[in-house]
């Protein structure tokens, strides 16, 4: 970021702290609960078995699915593999260079890995091929398009949606070692999908707390909470925290922004069905 | 599957659930690092050495403090299965939450246009090894004498066999239901780092919670013991030239 920036930078970030001090409001005038306008749009890559443009604000994230047949881990040789990927293109925003994932990258598809994993969304055990020594792989590439603040929420629900709108490919078993996939044809069989999870992110400004930060917002933060979770027979599970920002939170802060997060999620889920 | 906890509510290792591991902390381990710690937890060891402030790249500088580089190793040797030497994706992001937590503590805006470099390694693997990491990068900072708010102390909690259970450790973090490891900041009374996998219920994770909170100031008053009786030592230790030089 080059030096003007910068300072443009400081000062909005001061102004987000003071319209909340002095006026109690959100800079954008939202409610503290309120999410930004999300859009969802499912399969809009072709050749992904599942796929989704997921958009929170100006911050806009796509998720593919790939299922292709492999090996197990032997310490599970009757569970499908999961694999998460998150990547953030070069355009997305200015600090980023290209490359390999840098760690931020990493940590953004470790939790969407930890939220799905945790809350054992995908049927794992299902997804054995029968007959066979291969189980199917299910790959989640997220791509970060553009990072207007909250990109771990864009790219969890994206995340989500690409499993929900993924077909298998048809397929032929030749033998126990091989599998011939044919990409171009899709059957009607989808992924063994038993709980939708969620994760919502918190931030602390000034000591208030208020989901879904734009990007002045996270910058402005003093401390972020991603709370993941599930609902299973109407009540509320948590699957997975992740605490970002430099700065802390209190106890009983965390605790109220657990429930923010686990209230606001179990609407969220409802835009997905 | 094996009993975790037994109708006693006695751990595979004898503990209760509300009791942690063996715990030993020591400061200024190493020559050479500017600071030095060192922490375990039962079979985790992990050893940290802190450089800086220090000269950056002229790139990599920020204007108004100093950059905090966080690396966190796990040694080939730490684990069962040898760990492929290098940075890992999980290592990556252990560093990243690790860094976090310490950027709450330094006073980096007193060192411009440095850095601080904090090495963090793995000798022994048995859990909890970013919460031991956390625990040596906090002795560490403060032997290489780096202005710090205070330290910060970390534990990880969990769920085995439906129950929250103080400092996950062996078959635990194995078959355990949840493992979470916080970082307390005691003097702001602030979380620092949370994280957490696994199920929970919100009344299991405000337990869970508060189980931590009481871990780690129990943490915290190792790493401070050690911070003394290696200052204290040193203090004796002049005393004894003083006198010397008395003498002669």
């Amino acid at each position: 970021m080059n030096c003007e920036a910068k300072k443009m930078m400081i000062i909005e970030e001061d102004m987000v702290k003071e319209v909340i001090i002095k006026e109690g409001r959100r800079i954008d005038d939202r409610g503290f609960k309120d999410y930004r306008e999300i859009k969802i749009e499912k399969g809009i890559v072709k050749n992904a078995e599942g796929s989704s443009l997921v958009e929170i604000g100006g911050t806009k994230v796509i998720a593919g699915v790939k299922l292709e047949p492999g090996d197990p881990f032997p310490d599970m040789p009757n569970e499908g593999v999961l694999v998460v990927n998150a990547e953030f293109v070069p355009f997305s925003f200015p600090e980023v260079l290209p490359g390999p994932p840098d760690e931020n990258a990493i940590e953004l598809a470790r939790v969407i890995d930890r939220i799905i994993r945790e809350s054992k969304s995908i049927e794992l055990e299902k997804l054995q091929i029968p007959n066979t020594k291969k189980v199917w792989k299910v790959a989640i590439d997220v791509i970060v398009l553009d990072n207007d603040g909250n990109m771990k929420d864009a790219a969890i629900l994206a995340s989500i949606a690409a499993l929900l709108d993924a077909r298998f490919p048809s397929y032929k078993i030749e033998s126990e070692e091989e599998i011939k996939v044919d990409y171009a044809t899709k059957t009607e069989e989808r992924l063994p999908i038993q709980r939708i999870p969620f994760g919502v992110t918190i931030a602390k400004i000034t000591g208030k707390l208020m989901i879904d930060p734009n990007l002045i917002e996270e910058e402005a933060a003093e401390a972020i909470l991603t709370v993941g979770g599930f609902e299973e027979n109407s009540k509320l599970f948590l699957c997975a925290l992740q605490k970002a920002g430099n700065k802390g939170f209190t106890y009983d802060e965390i605790v109220q922004a657990i429930d923010i997060g686990l209230e606001i999620g179990k609407s969220l889920v409802k835009i997905l069905k | 599957m094996t009993n975790l906890v037994n109708e006693k509510g006695i751990r595979l290792d004898g503990r209760r659930l509300d009791e942690m591991r063996k715990i030993v902390a020591r400061a200024g381990v190493l020559k050479r690092a500017d600071g030095s710690g060192y922490f375990e937890f039962g079979n985790t060891k992990a050893i940290a050495g802190v450089y800086g402030p220090r000269p950056i790249p002229k790139f990599l500088e920020e204007e108004e403090r100093s950059v905090l580089n966080v690396i966190y190793y796990m040694a080939p040797f730490s684990t069962k299965e040898r760990a492929p030497p290098g940075p890992t994706r999980r290592s990556r992001e252990i560093s990243l939450v690790i860094k976090r937590a310490l950027e709450s503590i330094i006073f980096l805006e007193e060192f411009p246009r440095t850095t601080i470099d904090v090495y963090i390694e793995i000798i022994q693997a048995d859990a909890s090894t970013r919460c031991a990491a956390i625990n040596a990068a906090a002795i560490a900072l403060a032997d290489a004498g780096i202005p710090m708010r205070d330290l910060v102390s970390s534990v990880s909690v969990g769920k085995i066999d439906g129950k929250i259970a103080l400092d996950i450790a062996g078959k635990e973090d194995e078959e355990g239901e949840a493992d979470m490891p916080v970082v307390y900041f005691p003097r702001r009374k602030e979380i620092t780092l949370l994280q957490m996998d696994g199920i929970m219920t919100k009344e299991e994770f405000q337990q869970a919670l508060k189980l931590a909170l009481k871990g780690c100031e129990i943490v915290y008053k190792a790493q401070t013991e050690a911070l003394r009786k290696k200052y204290e030592e040193i203090e004796l230790d002049s005393l004894v030239q003083e006198i010397d030089n008395q003498i002669n």
